[in-house]
């Protein structure tokens, strides 16, 4: 097949995966210029995972292609993607490189977000090379979006406990290490953040992302920032605060004060909550609707990826699940928190039984 | 001595020796059922926290499958994998399956390896793991 003739395939595929998967409208415009309404798409956690030479698992790498593929679909376009972190299982260069590479075909202009596995392998130095920096914001359309590496933890535990990178990396990957370490934004990020949102005027819708939660879910498995309550703090002046979060590989949701928070799924594998682990207590936000529980049997179950809808302000989750039937979890004007459209007030069973 | 004393000598000493012997298997049996003690259940329990900790290596083990993919990636500290509810009903196996069974099913799946022996010592230790996790859930096998 010649690089032409594919293109026409999947053009022609996509068609059809459009009619079926995607949503064909999205929610209507709230800004006085039309010109200024707009979507953006939040890809997440695709572990790309070497196995040796040119061989990586199969299955996280179909899950980041058909995101990308479906991504590029969109109609209307998004304006931009926003990468959630954790690209790479262990951050070396060729797990690193082959997922760029499958980034590489999105049609959009792709902002990256830093994970605990893209960084405790050099640090961050490769990603780095390749991405740009770690932390910086933008505007688009009125809104203001900051990018976090909330990843950070304490530098005794960074630079003076392990003999290698590889070490360093090998414990972090492990969710429920108990060798890991806290994430944290840290001092020296947060004074920035102070800075830069200093010459933002209180009424200009935030958006921050980050790869962990910017709130204390579950410090076990790092559903968790240990600074969350100073950032908080300093998101608390403004009128409407988003903050949208990968690393949890599940559906969350909350509200705390003036700051919606939004997680991400992963395109890899779902992880189950933390409330499912009955030896130690967690804080599963309670307005959260749980996804369905993860069957096994089908591949991609519980994963996805997810548009977004800034259009009041104020941000709408469109979760596109490959395997499950799509969520929405929209801000509800009315009791001005995230609720999910459907199942806010009526759970099925796979959302309860773990 | 005569050979008939010492036959019967012999034969009274054998009747005292399975004597002794009856009674030291009775009290023996009566030892091992009712009676241990501290250190028998020190002894117990460390033997099976070791295989628990067998379990949780190879749980996080990239090499009991063939691709470096580990149980704990998708199942930190055991979750969602609610042995309490096994055997139970599996769709898409059309029957009701054991804990094992699923074991094997994602070492042959997720990490593209070849299934361990129902009895083997690391399929022991993987359940034994499992479960450990898993305390404090009520048994409710057949559950979804």
């Amino acid at each position: 097949m010649t690089d032409s003739s594919r293109r026409t395939f999947i053009k022609g595929a996509g068609t059809l995966l459009a009619g079926g998967l995607l949503p064909v409208s999205l929610v209507e415009l709230v800004f006085a210029k039309t010109s200024d309404n707009f979507t953006f798409a939040y890809i997440s956690d695709s572990h790309i995972q070497q196995i040796s030479g040119n061989e990586f698992v199969r299955n996280f790498d179909r899950g980041l292609i058909r995101a990308v593929a479906e991504c590029n679909l969109m109609d209307p376009k998004p304006d931009f993607v926003i990468y959630g972190g954790d690209l790479a299982q262990l951050g070396s260069k060729p797990e690193i490189d082959h997922g760029l590479e499958i980034m590489s075909a999105l049609n959009y202009k792709t902002h990256y977000v830093m994970g605990e596995h893209d960084y405790y392998l050099d640090l961050g130095e490769y990603w780095e090379s390749q991405l740009g920096p770690q932390h910086y914001s933008f505007d688009h359309k009125g809104v203001h979006f900051v990018i976090l590496n909330s990843i950070l933890t304490y530098d005794d535990w960074t630079h003076n406990r392990w003999s290698s990178g590889e070490e360093r990396m090998g414990v972090m990957a492990g969710l429920d290490n108990p060798n890991g370490s806290p994430f944290m934004v840290g001092d020296a990020q947060r004074v920035w953040l102070k800075k830069d949102l200093d010459k933002v005027s209180k009424d200009t819708p935030l958006v921050v992302l980050s790869h962990s939660p910017l709130q204390k879910i579950y410090k076990g498995w790092n559903f968790w920032t240990e600074d969350a309550e100073q950032i908080q703090a300093l998101l608390k002046p403004f009128n409407k605060v988003n903050v949208l979060y990968g690393h949890v590989h599940q559906i969350q949701y909350n509200q705390i004060g003036n700051i919606s928070f939004n997680s991400a799924m992963a395109t890899a594998w779902p992880w189950p909550y933390p409330s499912s682990f009955l030896k130690s207590a967690s804080h599963v936000p309670k307005l959260t609707v749980k996804m369905n529980r993860a069957d096994p049997f089908f591949e991609r179950d519980a994963t996805g990826w997810q548009f977004i809808d800034v259009n009041s302000g104020n941000v709408d989750v469109q979760y596109s699940l490959t395997d499950n039937k799509p969520r929405t979890v929209a801000f509800s004007d009315k009791k001005k928190q995230p609720q999910d459209t459907q199942y806010q007030d009526k759970t099925i069973p796979p959302q309860e039984h773990y | 001595m005569k050979a008939h004393a010492i036959k019967n000598m012999r034969t009274s000493h054998y009747a005292i020796s399975t004597l002794l012997l009856v009674s030291i298997a009775l009290f023996a049996v009566t030892l091992q059922a009712d009676d241990f003690t501290d250190q028998d259940l020190k002894d117990w329990q460390a033997a099976y926290e070791s295989v628990v900790k067998e379990g949780r290596a190879a749980f996080t083990d990239p090499d009991l499958g063939n691709n470096g993919v580990v149980c704990a990636q998708c199942h930190p500290n055991g979750a969602n994998t609610h042995p309490e509810t096994y055997p139970k009903f599996q769709k898409q196996l059309g029957r009701v399956a054991a804990l094992w069974e699923m074991v094997n099913w994602c070492i042959l799946n997720p990490l593209e390896g070849e299934p361990l022996e129902a009895g083997s010592q690391r399929m022991i230790a993987l359940q034994a793991y499992i479960h450990d996790e898993r305390r404090g859930a009520a048994l409710e096998p057949g559950k979804h």
